[in-house]
């Protein structure tokens, strides 16, 4: 399946940088999910868990507020606060 | 000419200085590593950020854009943030990015523009407050935070969206020292409002246009704001390396000098103690031979 470049960035550090196959999140007007190929867009997120789904694997993270910015070269979050949960 | 005894005390003091010396660059040293990765993986925050604020800005102009990104339009009030050290013992650290945010804020005040200052770290007040006095409005104290993160910057950020949001000022620029290497710090000066969009290249959409939710206006609505408190953490945070990489070299400087001083006084002293010796024996003799 194709993969894109997803990175989750939070102010203290960079979380998440790589290749992935979906990423699903939480907009303030609802709920998504990415995958390759996925059309342009930008939103506000709520605080909420975001996964990350690479292969079999799948990371979760928790988020305070933050912006999600999907271009045709990758999905970027911008996360207030983020921690991943284990 | 100083006693022996005399001597003997001055050596023991500046060994007793080298110590102190010795042990804050050590302390330094330590800080410098975690200032440093501190201040390094909060880049990549900043730098997506600027881009995805040079994406928007690209979509937004005209009479809706935000103030914040284009500004009022005028040029006539400049608001100064000085970011410096809240200690001192770091050479010329603080005092380079004063010399900066000074040929700065004179320049302005001779071009006529009126000019108001915030300082962030003490040692930047004084220097300040002396030069430019009333102009100085508010200085904020970090020392207390051990860590920095974004609630240090946060107050910082709302001074300047208030002052901006009131309509008292027209410009915010930021003057801070760029970390570039541990021998190599940069007083830099960066402008805060109007944002400054880098690389507005517009990302290549292959045709797809952006969607936005909620709408754009209000995406750069929250995300402005934020911008300048990330910026201003960014910027404390470089200086958090710039200080301890600083205070770390004059440390070692004061080391050395202090070594250097050590030496010459013990040269001193053998010497003195020597003709001391010499002066015994020659009476001694002297009075044998009077015999």
């Amino acid at each position: 399946m194709a993969k894109f470049h997803f990175s989750l960035v939070s102010p203290e550090r960079e979380l998440y940088s790589a290749e992935v196959d979906q990423v699903d999140a939480s907009g303030v007007e609802g709920d998504f999910g990415v995958l390759a190929g996925h059309a342009p867009f930008m939103t506000a997120l709520k605080s909420s868990r975001v996964n990350v789904r690479d292969g079999s694997t799948i990371r979760v993270f928790q988020i305070e507020g933050g912006f999600a910015d999907v271009t045709p070269q990758g999905f970027t979050l911008l996360a207030e606060q983020a921690v991943e949960v284990v | 000419m100083a006693s022996l005894k005399d001597m003997r005390n001055r050596i023991s003091s500046v060994k007793a200085t080298q110590k102190i010396t010795k042990a804050m660059q050590m302390v330094a040293a330590a800080k410098l590593r975690r200032a440093q990765d501190a201040a390094v993986n909060a880049r990549p925050y900043a730098e997506r950020m600027a881009a995805v604020i040079g994406n928007l800005a690209a979509g937004v102009s005209g009479d809706g854009a935000p103030k914040l990104l284009v500004g009022t339009g005028k040029d006539q009030r400049h608001l100064i943030v000085v970011a410096a050290a809240d200690r001192g013992l770091a050479g010329g650290f603080t005092s380079s990015i004063v010399r900066a945010a000074r040929d700065h804020i004179n320049s302005l005040i001779n071009q006529g523009k009126d000019v108001r200052i915030v300082c962030v770290g003490k040692k930047a007040r004084d220097p300040l407050r002396r030069m430019f006095g009333d102009k100085v409005l508010e200085s904020f104290d970090l020392s207390a935070h051990r860590t920095l993160t974004l609630p240090v910057a946060q107050p910082v950020a709302d001074l300047v969206l208030d002052l901006f949001a009131a309509g008292d000022v027209d410009v915010v620029t930021l003057f801070y020292s760029r970390f570039k290497s541990v021998v190599q710090q940069i007083p830099t000066a960066q402008q805060l409002i109007p944002a400054v969009v880098t690389g507005a290249a517009k990302p290549d959409l292959g045709g797809a246009c952006y969607e936005y939710e909620p709408s754009e206006e209000d995406i750069l609505e929250a995300l402005l704001p934020r911008n300048i408190a990330v910026q201003i953490l960014g910027a404390l945070l470089e200086n958090m390396a710039g200080f301890y990489a600083s205070q770390m070299s004059a440390m070692d400087n004061a080391t050395r000098n202090a070594g250097d001083m050590i030496a010459a006084l013990n040269l001193q002293y053998n010497r003195q103690r020597q003709a001391q010796i010499t002066t015994e024996l020659i009476e001694i003799i002297s009075g044998a031979s009077a015999l």
